[in-house]
């Protein structure tokens, strides 16, 4: 518990705020629109349905507000840049946007029922005050616009039905569009439907717009009105309501009540290197300026001109090209790779980006752990590019002095281009003679017998028969317990930084060994666990 | 873009749409609302539209999360063969349902959502798509003892004793078929 207080402290404290915002204003908004004399003569007609309303119509601003902030990409980069201050915190914080993001928009939906069931029941109640016989206060007071100006009921008709009222006035039309927009999103934006088609979920997403614009004239039409503060010394709501019912009332001049509204309130160069269906993109412009793990945005015109596909930089800083590799694994991808062996010139591309992400925060730590699985192996090529030649210039801002890298896939098919690269580094660390600077493991775990036997047989040979590097193919998944144990005593007072691009359990794992080995004495080796999801 | 399987997300749509139908038509009866009969109505057909909507289809390709205790549902809808497999049958059906409930103010928002799904059902009907039961496949689970290897029961044949005795040895271990000569 500790430890999941000391990891998780930062998140929780947020998650806190904004709860105790929505309660404070909820409750704060009820209490004024149910306890206030100025409503005094809206609730005779509404009842407390007027207080759910309003009060759930405030969180829903609130709640507005927030939910594009999370995903501004370019402002959560600029947050990434700029603090100075808890940089790391602020970091791992902002991981978590998405999660926010869908928290926030949980409370949307829930406040948007709370709002839209209280104005049935308001719509439906001004309805029969309208048309109710004389007598009640209510019925009197609703019928105050036969004698002028001077109305509380925003329905004047008394042969109309509520389905009426809403269609032909602008908070009912727009409250059924954002609604509609609302529901439209949120049924597109399933787990289920968001991981098999995407593209419905993302087109669909766009109809925030819509949701916007019409949240922000929603209001303007003033329907739901109070006593005006003028009025309200004139005469007073508890004083003066018998006058209207014609009983007599203790206090001699009695005006009639005035009303009005509440005030509507209202963010190349070349391609080259294929291998196995793998394309290598190398693209230059001039004042592009990336840090290592981005991830910048792809489009072809010449496959489609909508579709924009993320994909992260696998060149490093320091390199005067920017590249990205691209395997095939679906309709745009296969017709990028079509595109680039079909025509002799490159077709044109267009670049957005770069938007960042947690692995800025490697050379902070002194002995990092990086673990990529299969596809996330790829932000770990920009990493350890970035970081050879950070340690060839000797750069005073890198702080690593030992890296573990941790390379989980089924089969190394698809990464051939990333083998290269480690066999290279594998050379070049070498002749430097700093061999132990990196320390990687490979696990292949689509293992069959056949490739186990291959091993066995070629036991005692330098390099490894499957990927020919130094470090031996292990078969099978880390063990991480006995990993984590091993790197704990190799560095019993260092902060380690494991970083993770891969799935959501592995994630799980790799988090409770880090709760597990870090120790809970601050000067002893303690495990900071970051992870990037696509 | 291709690839996209609409029938799965008009059932989303159709599954929320039944929901708010079904609270739309509780607010209105428990307020005792003009008309609250057509309430009522919506009530019913919510209902169904949850029950029908509740069993995912089979994606086309690859494997489906099935929702939660859906294969009770599931049982029921094969029965209907056609009516239940067949996305024409669906639209209709479910612009059909929608109809009623438009008239009162409560309900309307499940109509709108309602006819949407409606729609998207019609757009999924016309690229083909059809409701596919997802069948559980009995999981052949391998008897443990089938992969445990006994040792074998019986020593390996050997040659009779006097065939076990070895030749003696020759002269430089091997008989050359042509003469070689040392240099």
């Amino acid at each position: 518990m500790g430890n999941w207080l000391v990891n998780h402290w930062f998140s929780a404290a947020v998650v806190a705020a904004w709860l105790g915002i929505n309660i404070f204003l909820f409750t704060y908004y009820f209490l004024f629109f149910d306890r206030n004399e100025q409503y005094f003569y809206t609730r005779e007609i509404l009842g407390s349905a007027l207080a759910w309303a309003r009060a759930s119509a405030k969180c829903l601003n609130f709640n507005s507000m927030l939910i594009l902030l999370p995903v501004c990409r370019n402002l959560l980069s600029f947050l990434r840049g700029t603090c100075a201050c808890c940089r790391r915190t602020l970091r791992k914080q902002l991981d978590h946007n998405l999660a926010f993001h869908k928290l926030v928009a949980y409370a949307l939906a829930l406040f948007t029922a709370v709002h839209t069931i209280a104005h049935l029941f308001n719509l439906e109640r001004y309805n029969c005050s309208q048309q109710a016989p004389g007598g009640s206060l209510a019925a009197i007071v609703s019928k105050l616009h036969l004698q002028g100006n001077n109305w509380l009921n925003p329905i004047h008709s008394n042969h109309t039905t509520p389905e009426y009222v809403a269609f032909t006035t602008i908070p009912g039309l727009t409250g059924v569009i954002i609604t509609l927009a609302l529901i439209l999103m949120v049924t597109s934006s399933t787990e289920f439907i968001r991981r098999n088609y995407f593209e419905v979920f993302w087109y669909t997403h766009h109809l925030f717009i819509v949701y916007f614009a019409g949240l922000i004239i929603h209001g303007i039409a003033g329907l739901v009105r109070g006593q005006t503060p003028q009025s309200m010394r004139e005469a007073p709501p508890r004083l003066c309501a018998p006058c209207l019912l014609d009983r007599d009332c203790g206090y001699c001049c009695c005006k009639e009540p005035e009303f009005g509204s509440i005030p509507a309130e209202v963010g190349g160069l070349r391609s080259g290197g294929m291998w196995t269906l793998v394309l290598e993109l190398q693209l230059q412009k001039k004042g592009f300026r990336m840090e290592v793990g981005q991830y910048i945005f792809v489009n072809c015109p010449a496959v489609s001109l909508l579709e924009w596909h993320p994909f992260t930089l696998t060149s490093a800083p320091e390199e005067d090209f920017f590249s990205i590799h691209i395997r095939a694994a679906g309709d745009w991808t296969e017709g990028v790779i079509d595109t680039f062996q079909q025509r002799t010139e490159m077709p044109r591309i267009k670049v957005d980006g770069p938007f960042g992400t947690a692995s800025e925060d490697v050379f902070q730590y002194e002995v990092a752990m990086l673990v990529g699985a299969g596809i996330g192996v790829t932000p770990f090529a920009s990493i350890l590019k970035s970081i050879w030649y950070k340690f060839q210039h000797a750069d005073q801002a890198l702080k690593t002095k030992k890296i573990y890298f941790y390379w989980l896939c089924r089969d190394t098919g698809a990464f051939a281009w990333f083998n290269d690269l480690l066999a290279s580094l594998e050379q070049k660390m070498a002749e430097s003679g700093k061999a132990d600077f990196l320390t990687y493991r490979l696990f292949l775990t689509g293992w069959d017998t056949s490739i186990a036997n291959n091993a066995a047989l070629n036991f005692d040979t330098v390099t490894d028969t499957v990927t020919g590097l130094r470090h031996k193919t292990i078969f099978g998944r880390p063990m991480w317990n006995t990993e984590f144990a091993a790197v704990a005593t190799a560095h019993p007072r260092s902060v380690v930084g494991v970083f993770l691009c891969g799935p959501e359990a592995l994630a799980k794992s790799l988090q409770r060994s880090c709760h597990q080995h870090s120790s809970l004495d601050p000067r002893k080796v303690q495990f900071y666990f970051n992870k990037e999801n696509f | 873009m291709g690839q996209i399987e609409w029938a799965m997300w008009a059932n989303e749509q159709a599954l929320a749409a039944g929901l708010i139908m079904l609270t739309g038509g509780i607010v209105a009866v428990a307020g005792q609302f003009k008309g609250w009969y057509f309430a009522a109505y919506a009530i019913a057909a919510g209902v169904f539209v949850c029950l029908l909507e509740y069993p995912r289809s089979r994606r086309q390709k690859g494997s489906t999360m099935e929702r939660c205790g859906q294969r009770y549902m599931t049982a029921v809808l094969k029965v209907f063969g056609p009516l239940t497999r067949n996305y024409y049958v669906r639209a209709i059906l479910h612009a059909a349902l929608a109809v009623p409930a438009g008239f009162l103010l409560s309900t309307i928002l499940g109509t709108v959502c309602l006819g949407i799904a409606s729609g998207i059902y019609l757009l999924a009907a016309v690229r083909g798509e059809e409701w596919r039961p997802i069948e559980q496949k009995p999981r052949a689970r391998p008897h443990v003892g089938d992969t445990i290897k006994q040792p074998p029961s019986n020593p390996p044949p050997r040659p009779p004793a006097d065939a076990r005795k070895r030749p003696p040895a020759e002269l430089g271990g091997q008989v050359n078929p042509a003469a070689v000569e040392a240099e």
